[in-house]
């Protein structure tokens, strides 16, 4: 057998020699030393050249198989059989008037004479042999020989780096990473990872902001390259980054405040899986591409899209880690839990990803709980933490159930509306605790109206308590007042606390996400939920 | 480390940004209109109305103006108005 052909450098396509083949060529075949089916026909390429007219022998990797007596053309450059669309070897195409009347691939005794109109051909050979895969078609050649030969599809700038410089390197040198090495956008990585979605690469996604630059699915698919993600990653990304133009999610303040927070990504459906995202063990962690890379190519678009870098419009005082990625699956294990995205509106079935704003996570360990009452008390208890514990009503939470916390409900037949809702009521917190300056902390709420404030006594709370479950926390500013039953004041919008499952079996554990604040306005900044177009 | 050069793709916008020259600062605020912008911070309010009592013991013109919220950036329609009724502007951004 042959050398490896040499296969076409990661370089920009040159103009290429024509690669029409002359007007009284009448075959073209296309072989390879490494197919024992190439070599069967050889006797029968030549049997062709002498009776049935001019013929040019393409080979892939070494023509010495052929021996004498045939015009033979070098393609270990895979421009002819890229160009012809040749999938097998051998594959013989006639020609008239050097366009393509017809074509056999692999060796069929019927078909070939058929073509060639020579009857006496391959007297000697089997009817059939199956022939074998063309190298244009070796992975990762098609797009290379894209990149080379084909029709520009790439609207983006090209850069050429110098002979000795390293890409990695070069890539840093423009500003374009995260501070963690990015993988090269080559026009072959950039071609491959548009070949993950079904959109034309030069639809627009959106404005991204800060400079609100618009977006093609070309240019999310370039940082998709840099971020490291699969082909098949991007409808995810193109899908997070459409829920996070929505305007609820503000991505302008959350890309520019100096909170601490960073779009953190759920995704949930069948995508998850067929994608490999982790929903399991250390989901919040490191160690999966999927759930890394995803994130972190959301992170670039707006870095490098967007204008979005920290130190100039990002001015983030602390910043996070999820300024990198922060990305997970929900745990859907059970059929019985009601998935993020489906209490959020998506459709039971279809992938979606769900964006909300968040800080890093603070985890929550509670070994002792056995009851959901408990566990939802001590879940509270952590909860209150999110801002601050004295701001109410001021940002939301995702809160991370792992499976043994989830357990405890589980076992008490509790579904997420009634966590949600247990939870918002055992948040509610007198007024006078959380006001400006209560506990000699200045920070708080402002102080409640003593004015038109009627007393209730416990039983009212308890009602007041039943009215969270049946329609989410109300502002309480007209009970209390007599010191015993003071006003109650919810820690979260009615929609601002969120839950989702995730993490490994073992461990007593949840996780709060604080989330941006977005000014206090849970109508002007909040989760924004999308389906994802796969 | 490679010997031959490899053609990259630009993940950026590639748009340069139109650049305007900031108009020079008045050499007084006499006939001036200040254009105090709340954007909506905790304690925006508190430094604008400081600086306004100040300009206003100086005799100096203010007009106050403010975003709905500070989660997003203002509106045309906003620096529209602030561009038409005032001169110079000071702005209140952090908390």
């Amino acid at each position: 057998m042959g050398a490896r052909p040499r296969l076409p450098a990661a370089r920009a396509p040159t103009e290429t020699e024509d690669a029409t083949p002359a007007p009284h060529i009448r075959f073209l075949a296309f072989v390879k030393d490494d197919c024992e089916t190439c070599h069967l026909v050889a006797p029968a390429l030549r049997f062709i050249a002498a009776e049935g007219g001019s013929l040019a022998v393409h080979w892939q990797d070494d023509g010495a198989f052929l021996g004498a007596g045939l015009a033979t053309v070098d393609d270990t450059e895979l421009e002819h059989s890229f160009r012809y669309g040749v999938e097998t070897v051998p594959t013989l195409l006639r020609l008239e008037d050097g366009a393509e009347t017809g074509r056999a691939e692999g060796w069929s005794k019927e078909d070939w004479r058929a073509l060639t109109g020579l009857g006496a051909l391959g007297a000697a050979l089997p009817a059939h042999r199956p022939g074998c895969g063309s190298r244009s078609l070796e992975p990762g050649v098609p797009e290379a020989l894209q990149a080379r030969f084909g029709e520009r599809r790439i609207r983006a700038r090209r850069i050429e780096t110098a002979p000795y410089a390293d890409p990695v390197e070069v890539c840093y040198d423009r500003g374009w990473t995260d501070g963690l090495p990015v993988v090269p956008p080559t026009p072959e990585r950039v071609l491959r990872m548009l070949a993950g979605t079904r959109r034309d690469a030069g639809d627009v996604i959106g404005r991204i902001p800060p400079a609100l630059a618009p977006c093609t699915v070309e240019k999310a698919a370039i940082n998709a390259v840099l971020a490291g993600c699969r082909p098949e990653y991007l409808p995810v990304v193109i899908g997070a980054l459409e829920a996070a133009l929505d305007p609820g999610f503000t991505l302008h303040g959350v890309t520019c405040s100096t909170c601490f927070s960073s779009p953190v990504v759920v995704v949930n459906g069948p995508v998850a899986k067929r994608i490999g995202m982790n929903a399991g063990i250390n989901a919040l962690g490191q160690g999966n591409r999927a759930n890394g890379t995803i994130g972190r190519a959301l992170n670039l678009i707006v870095r490098n899209v967007g204008g979005g870098r920290p130190g100039e419009i990002d001015r983030a005082a602390l910043g996070g880690p999820g300024k990198y990625t922060f990305c997970f699956a929900e745990d859907e294990t059970d059929p019985e839990w009601e998935p993020l995205s489906v209490s959020r509106g998506a459709t039971p079935g279809r992938s979606a990803v769900t964006l909300f704003a968040g800080d890093g996570l603070q985890g929550v360990t509670d070994r002792k709980a056995r009851t959901a009452e408990e566990l939802t008390r001590s879940l509270a208890m952590a909860l209150q933490a999110v801002g601050h514990p004295k701001l109410c009503e001021w940002a939301p939470a995702l809160l991370v159930v792992a499976p043994e916390h989830y357990g405890i409900y589980r076992k008490a037949g509790w579904g997420r509306g009634r966590i949600v809702a247990a939870l918002h009521e055992a948040l509610l917190r007198p007024a006078e605790k959380v006001a400006q300056g209560a506990g000699g902390v200045a920070e708080g709420m402002p102080r409640p109206q003593r004015t038109g404030e009627k007393a209730r006594d416990h039983a009212s709370q308890r009602r007041a308590g039943a009215e969270v479950r049946r329609n989410g926390p109300q502002r309480r500013t007209d009970v209390g007042g007599d010191g015993r039953n003071p006003p109650l004041v919810p820690k979260f919008h009615p929609e601002g606390l969120s839950l989702v499952r995730a993490g490994g079996d073992a461990g007593m554990y949840s996780a709060v996400l604080a989330g941006w604040p977005g000014g206090g306005a849970y109508k002007e900044s909040h989760p924004v939920t999308r389906e994802i177009e796969e | 480390m490679t010997h031959v050069p490899v053609m990259l793709h630009d993940p950026t916008h590639e748009a340069a940004p139109a650049t305007r020259a900031r108009l020079a600062a008045p050499a007084t605020l006499d006939d001036k209109t200040v254009a105090l912008f709340d954007i909506g911070k905790s304690r925006a309010g508190e430094f604008l109305d400081y600086l306004e009592r100040a300009l206003h013991d100086q005799d100096v013109r203010t007009r106050r103006f403010a975003k709905p919220t500070n989660a997003k950036p203002a509106t045309p329609a906003i620096l529209g108005d602030i561009a038409e009724h005032a001169d110079v502007v000071v702005e209140g951004l952090a908390d």
